[in-house]
């Protein structure tokens, strides 16, 4: 795993990713219709230790999410979680896929 | 063998957003033929804004059908093709065009809503060419700029027009109009509500007892993000149907799968499958409140489960038939007789 030190200020600045608060409870996990063990409080820790390769290794599971809410009802940290996901999803779609107007 | 694309079926997508303002682009008559015969007028302060969504669920289908034959097949690998051809000329809508009985059946919807808000006498009117897909897709696979600029088009119409109140028919558009436009679009002020909410606070009164037996199906996005639960309940209820609910309902309630049906069409269905398998234990008659958990729940189906539009139950309790109309008898368009009831008070 390498990181990037940039990565986290990307998604936070431009996109709102903030899952800082997350406990690491693994209740979103556990609830999710997906039954990923990844998902989602994995795959917001690589986001927070900047893990890029982490992330553009599991795009799948980043748009797999079905923005269902399920999870964040029952946060206890009341952590923005499909905010958090459709933020991963722009900085995917912008930094990995180019995509957009002036995208390939 | 190769799963579905993301970024050719996302850049494809966007591309028809930007170019030709939906996702999965359908001619105007397409879209507006629900409204044939029902005289709606073409403007007015309230307008009844479709989205578009029933009338793409058909498109949405056959696409989906088609994806899904390409998943983990070699066909996968030309959607770079098919995306640079896709600029060119419409690829999506001719892959896409849906099978006649699904697109009267969801136009059928449609007039039914329209219907029953004729029948509470609500005065609304219909933006015909201007009533526009809203974007949801674009929203949720986090293409913001795209979305942005859309957004900005859809509201700059409805200005132009002169609608201070949007009637919305389905949560994807509701949550847009309602929750998310106001963040992304400058200076935005429209007032926004469901035709359930819309019919709920005027308590209509029953034309016929319904003795029926259902589950409801709730939307998550109606559920957990619009507070739309209660009233489709209280219609239905006071219209003699008997709701026997689900264990995952109302705010808990559970996904049907559809926001990953183009992408990923087999886990949708497995998600969907497992739903419908929950729901059927509570009756065999589902009712559903948002057209793509529609079409997603009934893609895969269950012998014996009936699933079906909430409007579908409505209409029959709360509009009219025509004297002497036998089975399959035209609904009654109502007369504005009575005062029409001021929607933004109701
Ligand atoms: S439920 Fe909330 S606090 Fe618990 S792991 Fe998930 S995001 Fe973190
Ligand atoms: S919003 Fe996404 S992560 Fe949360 S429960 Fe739904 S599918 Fe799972």
């Amino acid at each position: 795993m390498r990181v990037d030190p940039t990565l986290r200020q990307a998604l936070g600045d431009g996109n709102g990713f903030d899952a800082s608060s997350c406990l690491n409870c693994g209740s979103c996990t556990a609830l999710c219709p997906l039954g990923l063990e990844l998902f989602p409080r994995k795959l917001f820790r690589y986001a927070l230790l900047g893990a890029r390769d982490k992330l553009v290794e599991n795009t799948d599971t980043v748009y797999s999410c079905l923005l269902c809410k399920m999870c964040e009802e029952n946060c206890p940290a009341g952590v923005h979680i499909t905010d958090n996901v459709r933020a991963l999803r722009v900085y995917l779609g912008r930094e990995v896929f180019h995509l957009g107007p002036r995208g390939v | 063998m190769a799963p579905i694309p993301i970024q050719d079926t996302l850049g494809m997508l966007g591309d028809n957003l930007e170019r030709r303002r939906s996702v999965l682009p359908i001619s105007r008559r397409r879209a507006t033929a629900w409204s044939r015969g029902l005289e709606i007028p073409a403007r007015g302060p309230t307008v009844l804004y479709t989205g578009q969504m029933y009338q793409l669920v058909p498109a949405i289908n056959a696409m989906t059908h088609r994806l899904s034959g390409m998943e983990d097949s070699w066909m996968a690998g030309y959607f770079g093709l098919a995306r640079r051809m896709n600029r060119l000329v419409n690829l999506a809508g001719l892959m896409a065009r849906g099978s006649p009985q699904e697109v009267r059946e969801y136009n059928e919807a449609l007039r039914n809503i329209a219907r029953l808000l004729l029948a509470a006498h609500v005065e609304f009117g219909y933006l015909y060419g201007v009533d526009r897909y809203a974007g949801a897709l674009a929203h949720d696979e986090g293409l913001d700029e795209t979305l942005q600029r859309h957004a900005a088009r859809v509201y700059e119409d409805l200005k132009a027009a002169g609608v201070t109140e949007v009637i919305t028919v389905d949560p994807h558009t509701t949550n847009l109009l309602r929750s998310v436009y106001p963040k992304i679009v400058p200076g935005y002020e429209l007032k926004v509500r469901t035709y359930l909410e819309v019919l709920a606070a005027l308590a209509p009164k029953p034309v016929e007892r319904l003795a029926e037996v259902v589950t409801v199906h709730d939307s998550c996005l109606y559920a957990r993000r619009e507070g739309v639960a209660a009233q489709p309940r209280a219609l239905l209820t006071e219209s003699g149907v008997t709701i026997h609910e689900t264990e995952l309902s109302g705010k808990a309630t559970q996904c049907c799968g559809g926001p990953i049906e183009m992408l990923f069409p087999k886990r949708s269905n497995d998600i969907a499958a497992r739903r419908v398998e929950q729901l059927a234990k509570s009756a065999d008659r589902v009712v559903t409140l948002c057209p793509l958990c529609l079409a997603n729940l009934r893609r895969v189906g269950r012998p014996g489960v009936e699933i079906d539009d909430v409007s579908s139950y409505l209409v029959r309790g709360y509009c009219p038939r025509v004297p002497n109309g036998g089975a399959g008898a035209e609904l009654t368009e109502p007369r504005h007789a009575a005062p029409a009831q001021a929607v933004a008070g109701a």
